[in-house]
């Protein structure tokens, strides 16, 4: 099997079987509709297309929307594709619910679009220690990123030398999170620990079978 | 109704829990699991503080344990507290009783209140 798309709604706890409070992430996972099953013979890779979280059809492309409609999944706001080959019997216009893909206890990987922290320096952005003491009469040198280089050899900064600039808002896949419960009627994926991206974020949830196995 | 409070609903179980705040002394009854027996081991103290909202809330409970002063923080819907007894009402002006862990003996008593009249 494959993964879903979900919606993260936020954390808290609760706790497991044998009473330790878990930390949790709520994502809202609805129904998803497979819309297109790619093989390696006719796309050049295997894959199975997935749409959910509806939509009002008027916002719809008509070139989308009769892509939508070949699988009869009307208008959906996220469509996304998980590699590896469509397991046996699933074909275009299924709906696949949560207990389909995941089962609790076992891992999967979260990957979603982390928050954006704009232009950012070097100690937030790649965990520099800054330079030298708050007190002893320096000034404006605790967050300062340092010695960039070397001196007329090689005279130039090397390229990809970690500064100071735009941090966050890119994909972050997490690994191995544990399936922590399943409310089915509620459409509610539990996964314990934390998920890239900001509260009504997209995630994409990935059952790990798919991928190379977890350690 | 939020997600959140759905799950959240899930774990919050308020049948064995009585009404309770700063100040009131409680005897916790709490699970103790030893190797694979379990069993109850009684706590009594007053109860310093409660904090936390929804699902995730704890509350300090302090006790003087011979001379030494004991505190200990219970998760307010771990499965682990069999019942909460409360012992008495105590009478207090503010939520955070802090200021007892600077008094002992007669400094460290706190008025009881009539549960049933609202002051």
């Amino acid at each position: 099997m494959s993964g879903l798309v979900g919606k993260k709604i936020g954390m808290t706890s609760i706790y497991a079987e044998d009473g330790r409070s878990v930390p949790v992430t709520v994502i809202e996972v609805p129904d998803a509709v497979v819309t297109q099953i790619k093989t390696a013979e006719v796309d050049g890779y295997d894959a199975i297309q997935v749409a959910s979280f509806d939509k009002k059809e008027k916002n719809v492309s008509k070139a989308l929307m009769g892509h939508l409609n070949k699988a009869d999944a009307g208008a959906k706001r996220v469509i996304r594709e998980f590699r590896g080959v469509a397991p046996e019997g699933v074909k275009v216009g299924d709906v696949l619910k949560i207990e389909d893909i995941f089962t609790v206890g076992t891992f999967v990987h979260v990957a979603g679009k982390s928050k954006g922290r704009g232009f950012s320096g070097v100690i937030r952005r790649h965990n520099f220690g800054g330079v030298g003491d708050s007190t002893h009469g320096q000034h404006n040198r605790l967050r300062a990123p340092g010695s960039i280089g070397q001196s007329s050899d090689p005279s130039r900064v090397f390229k990809g030398m970690k500064m100071a600039g735009r941090y966050g808002n890119e994909r972050i896949k997490v690994r191995n999170l544990q399936v922590a419960k399943i409310m089915s009627e509620e459409n509610i994926l539990l996964i314990t620990g934390s998920v890239p991206g900001t509260n009504g974020g997209f995630v994409e949830i990935t059952n790990l079978k798919t991928e190379e196995s977890a350690a | 109704m939020n997600k959140v409070d759905i799950v959240e609903k899930t774990v919050i179980n308020n049948e064995n829990i009585p009404d309770f705040n700063s100040g009131d002394t409680v005897n916790v009854h709490y699970r103790v699991r030893e190797g694979d027996k379990e069993r109850i081991q009684q706590y009594q103290g007053v109860v310093l503080n409660r904090k936390g909202s929804g699902s995730n809330q704890a509350f300090t409970v302090r006790k003087m344990s011979g001379s030494i002063g004991v505190e200990r923080v219970f998760p307010l819907y771990s499965p682990f507290i069999a019942k909460i007894e409360v012992k008495k009402y105590g009478k207090v002006r503010r939520s955070k009783l802090f200021y007892l862990r600077n008094l002992t003996g007669k400094a460290a008593r706190i008025t009881e209140r009539d549960p049933n009249k609202e002051s």
